[in-house]
């Protein structure tokens, strides 16, 4: 359904965007109907960046992002289809528009025919499926909610379109606990009824909890990628490993030690590709850069 | 006592009434001491931390006391608060993040809120800071959207705390960050402390493991009150309030997978805080609620150091 092939993204900064940025580098990877994959890295990743030119926000470099077939198109019969909720919740929310003009927009330019009780219905059930309390949060301002139940808003509203293709950059990162479950289980639910979600987070616990395949980013590049069983039961890749270790555990101390691996694969796999150690588990060779 | 909080109320005023985010909050935090301050979404968290600096306009003081060191904040006083802001109490909001100024460079947007606040910049401490916290000076030199969110994060804290303030407040620093990035931000802060840079710290986030790895005491709040405080270690070993209990059982551990054991939430939501129910605001959901839970259950400190407020803990 959605397939990226070697896509790579460079920023232009500096005083006259005189210098090169590579943000994203040949990444490959592909995403199938009613699946959920996790893309886990460190900040800087490149994994928004990867979710934007999904979405049509940033232009690929070089390399193609295609949707069933089709290049990425950005507009209505597009987003209909594809919808992104984002890290930062307040920006991505209009200030002067109250929570209820938002969903009026959503009916405006997707829903037109749907007569307006019903409208009211579906936005209700969308808001408690993400655990709002639809008098407490319609009427209201964005910068009147809480940073969780806005992010839960934004949710609530991509329900609402029937989408396809659901593109999470770490919408789950402030929410607590409890509601983080919630969410969790709802998208669980709406993947058994056939959506798919590139599911980007820097949380390993709650990539494992849902997705069936992990991609591990680091600076922009594919280190491993596989099923998430293999790929968190059996890392390979030491940036696996070190990110596995920096996970904060309730009843254990934070263990320090990353011992610095030599490269397990970096013969067998030749020359900078991804290699296939178990049936569609890949690593990268950990010592690209020096051998 | 560095900080003492006695029963401070603080309402958002609205249309249709006064939203109570803040209802009769009390608690202590001692020299050096971080506090981690955990709970559901909307509990007032962020609003207790902006009550401790800067009230919004539509933000109201309606009753209580806040002691800093000795001496009685103004908090309901935007104009005496400034004397007080940054020095004394600085807040690193949610979302700092994407709230440095876009458009200059950082090095010329540090000087110029220093100078914005009567400090003079010191460039050398500044630097010295950045590379305790692993930035380049280099960084100075670029625009805020040039870093990445960890780096970002980094600069906001050490801007922060330029001018050593008594008590930080970091509200949810490390919830967009990275796992090896949180570690390293947290560890951060734990380094301004020991570097004396600020005092104490009232560390606000959703993440219960990650509070337990560094702050020395932890409270739980609920609906604009206080449910739960004690050491970091009771709190996660042998809490005793059913909220606690609940919240401990809903997070996931790497190994869990929602295809083999499905972890739950807390049935049912918060109350809404515009007309709060009376008794335990717990109630509705708490699974062990009795008749007595119609009325409101006092803060009781159970054992030193450890206050519960339920009726049945
Ligand atoms: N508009 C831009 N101009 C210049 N550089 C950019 C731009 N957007 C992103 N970058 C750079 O691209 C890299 C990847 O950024 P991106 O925000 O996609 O990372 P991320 O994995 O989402 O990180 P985080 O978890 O911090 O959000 C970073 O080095 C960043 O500095
Ligand atoms: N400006 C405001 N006007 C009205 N209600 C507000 C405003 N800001 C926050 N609230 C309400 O106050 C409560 C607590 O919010 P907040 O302190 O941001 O929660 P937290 O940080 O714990 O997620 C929420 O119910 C929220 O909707
Ligand atoms: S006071 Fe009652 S309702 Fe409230 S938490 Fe305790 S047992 Fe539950
Ligand atoms: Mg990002
Ligand atoms: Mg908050």
């Amino acid at each position: 359904m959605l397939k990226l092939h070697d896509v790579t993204k460079e920023f232009r900064v500096g005083a006259f965007g005189g210098r090169r940025v590579a943000a994203v580098k040949g990444v490959t990877f592909e995403v199938v109907p009613g699946e959920v994959v996790s893309l886990i890295g460190e900040s800087g990743s490149g994994k928004s960046t990867i979710g934007r030119m999904i979405l049509g926000l940033n232009p690929v470099t070089s390399g193609s992002i295609t949707f069933d077939g089709l290049p990425v198109k950005p507009g209505k019969e597009y987003y209909r289809r594809v919808q992104g909720i984002f890290q930062d919740p307040f920006s991505s929310f209009n200030p002067v528009f109250k929570a209820d003009r938002v969903f009026a927009m959503i009916k405006e330019t997707y829903h037109a025919s749907v007569p307006a009780p019903q409208w009211a219905e579906r936005v209700e059930a969308a808001l408690r499926d993400v655990r709002l309390n639809p008098g407490q949060v319609l009427g209201k301002y964005p910068h009147q909610l809480s940073g969780g139940q806005l992010q839960r808003l934004l949710i609530a509203r991509a329900l609402l379109l029937d989408i396809k293709l659901l593109v999470a950059d770490e919408i789950t990162s402030m929410l607590d606990a409890s509601t983080r479950i919630d969410v969790l289980n709802l998208l669980a639910e709406l993947k058994a009824r056939g959506l798919s979600v590139l599911y980007i987070t820097h949380d390993l616990s709650l990539g494992n909890y849902l997705a069936e395949r992990t991609v591990v980013l680091r600076k922009g590049g594919v280190v491993e990628m596989g099923p998430t069983g293999s790929v968190f039961g059996d890392p390979l890749h030491p940036y696996t490993r070190e990110l596995l270790s920096a996970v904060p555990r309730l009843h254990e101390p934070w263990d320090d030690a990353v011992p610095v691996e030599t490269c397990l694969y970096h013969r067998k796999g030749g020359s900078g590709g991804l290699y296939e150690a178990t049936p569609g588990h890949f690593v990268a060779c950990a010592r690209l850069e020096t051998c | 006592m560095s900080l003492q909080v006695s029963e401070l109320k603080v309402y958002y005023r609205t249309l249709k009434g006064d939203v109570r985010a803040l209802d009769g909050m009390t608690f202590g935090l001692r020299d050096g001491e971080i506090l981690g301050l955990v709970g559901e979404s909307g509990c007032g968290k962020s609003t207790l931390g902006k009550s401790l600096i800067r009230m919004d306009g539509r933000m109201r003081h309606v009753g209580g006391t806040v002691v800093l060191d000795g001496r009685e904040l103004p908090i309901g006083d935007d104009r005496a608060m400034n004397e007080v802001r940054f020095r004394e109490v600085s807040l690193i909001p949610q979302y700092a993040m994407s709230a440095l100024n876009p458009t200059r460079k950082l090095r010329r947007m540090i000087t110029e809120l220093l100078r914005s606040r009567g400090a003079t910049p010191d460039l050398e401490e500044l630097e010295r800071r950045m590379s305790q916290v692993g930035l380049p000076r280099e960084v100075l030199d670029r625009y805020p959207i040039e870093l990445s969110g960890g780096m970002k994060q980094r600069m906001v804290m050490v801007i922060s705390t330029l001018l050593d303030p008594s008590l930080l407040i970091a509200d949810e620093v490390t919830s967009a960050l990275d796992v090896s990035t949180q570690k390293a931000v947290a560890r951060a802060l734990l380094g301004f402390r020991e570097s004396g840079y600020v005092k104490s710290m009232i560390f606000v986030t959703h993440d219960l493991a990650l509070t337990h790895h560094i702050a020395d005491t932890i409270m739980v709040m609920y609906a604009g009150k206080l449910a739960e405080k004690a050491p970091a270690d009771v709190i996660v070993k042998a809490p005793r309030h059913p909220y606690t209990k609940l919240l401990l059982d809903s997070l996931p551990e790497v190994g869990v997978r929602y295809a083999d054991r499905r972890l739950e939430g807390i049935a049912g939501s918060p109350p809404s805080l515009l007309n709060p129910p009376t008794g335990c605001r717990f109630r509705d959901r708490c699974p062990i609620a009795g008749e007595q839970c119609a009325e409101e259950p006092p803060v009781a400190e159970l054992a030193p150091d450890h206050h519960v407020a339920c009726w049945k803990a």
